[in-house]
């Protein structure tokens, strides 16, 4: 039978590559939950910011189904490895995504400007001192400054920039990040969200925040 | 690195006004067949800059796509395999993007490019 999403045995790792999660399977599961939507949306393209290990950009893929042939699917990392991870766990499931080492979508931000139809994004969200963000190697998969907010608030305008007009974003976020007055900052900017899925774990409690562009409200505001 | 992502990438370097498209140095290309899906070109059409995809795919040494295209040819099934062939199934697996403007190369490797840039450049 074929499996909706990707299979841990089958995803790749390496010592400096965040392996699958608590917050991957989040996604994941929010993004299962959302299929039937997903598929009615016929997106174009589908990209992952900071695909780590590959499971979700893989998962996505495969949840996708059939259906993904009219699909491209594009990933980025800042980390060398996570990208060469990813392209070995996408090869293990006969999926395939372009990946590209880049620190967010440097480099892509002009040509892809509107184009992204679903963006999905885990990004590094823990809250640590600001000298840990964006080093190179594991520590650049969680460490988010303060209130793990440093790479997340790098990420929303360049996501703002890519997203099509029916594009979709798909967040994950702690408590600790604020996701409601991330929710009010996209607000300004024309975006409508929900909180898709809530799940608490013994350390941290994990907020998926489903973000688009809302267009009546852009109306009214002319 | 399918044309198609070539096709999405520009310098990103401080200063750069003149970075699309990045030129294409090949060490290896590799075809990997892929199944055709029109409405999957169709969308893409109007996204993609032509030129640019013309020129890459001759670097790697594909010579089919005509110079000019407009979106009456979608209509050809001739040039739909040929535009399918050139985006989706060409890959340039170890070689270099390099910036128009500045010369510096972005290595591909194992069909990623790496546009990680050095702390001068950004």
């Amino acid at each position: 039978m074929l499996s909706r999403t990707a299979q841990i045995r089958l995803v790749s790792s390496h010592p400096e590559v965040y392996d699958p999660c608590d917050d991957s399977f989040a996604l994941v599961d929010a993004l299962l939950a959302d299929r039937a939507n997903l598929l009615e949306h016929h997106p174009s393209i589908c990209m992952e910011v900071g695909c780590g290990s590959g499971y979700v950009i893989a998962s996505l893929a495969l949840m996708l189904g059939k259906e993904s042939s009219d699909c491209y699917f594009i990933a980025t990392d800042i980390n060398p490895h996570a990208v060469g991870v990813t392209r070995k766990t996408m090869e293990a499931h006969g999926c395939h995504a372009d990946l590209v080492t880049t620190d967010i979508a440097s480099g892509l931000e002009k040509r892809l400007a509107g184009l992204v139809d679903v963006m999905v994004v885990n990004p590094p969200y823990v809250p640590t001192p600001e000298y840990e963000v964006g080093q190179f190697g594991i520590a650049s998969a969680w460490a988010g400054g303060e209130n793990g907010r440093s790479v997340i608030d790098k990420i929303l305008p360049v996501a703002d920039k890519l997203l099509s007009d029916k594009g979709w974003l798909y967040l994950v976020t702690l408590t600790a990040n604020n996701p409601s007055e991330i929710c009010l900052q996209m607000m300004k900017k024309g975006y409508a969200s929900r909180i898709v899925l809530q799940r608490s774990t013994d350390e941290e409690s994990l907020h998926i925040i489903k973000l688009w562009r809302n267009l009546d409200t852009q109306l009214e505001v002319c | 690195m399918r044309l198609l992502t070539h096709n999405m990438l520009s310098s990103n370097i401080k200063g750069v006004t003149n970075g699309f498209p990045l030129l294409i140095e090949v060490e290896k290309v590799v075809e990997k067949q892929v199944d055709f899906n029109e409405d999957f070109l169709r969308n893409m059409f109007p996204k993609i800059e032509w030129k640019a995809l013309v020129e890459a795919s001759r670097t790697m040494g594909y010579t089919e796509l005509p110079e000019n295209a407009e979106s009456s040819m979608l209509d050809s099934d001739e040039f739909l395999r040929k535009f399918h062939h050139a985006l989706i199934e060409l890959h340039l697996e170890e070689g270099a993007l390099v910036c128009p403007e500045t010369g510096r190369k972005f290595p591909v490797n194992k069909g990623i490019p790496n546009m990680l840039l050095h702390e001068d450049e950004v």
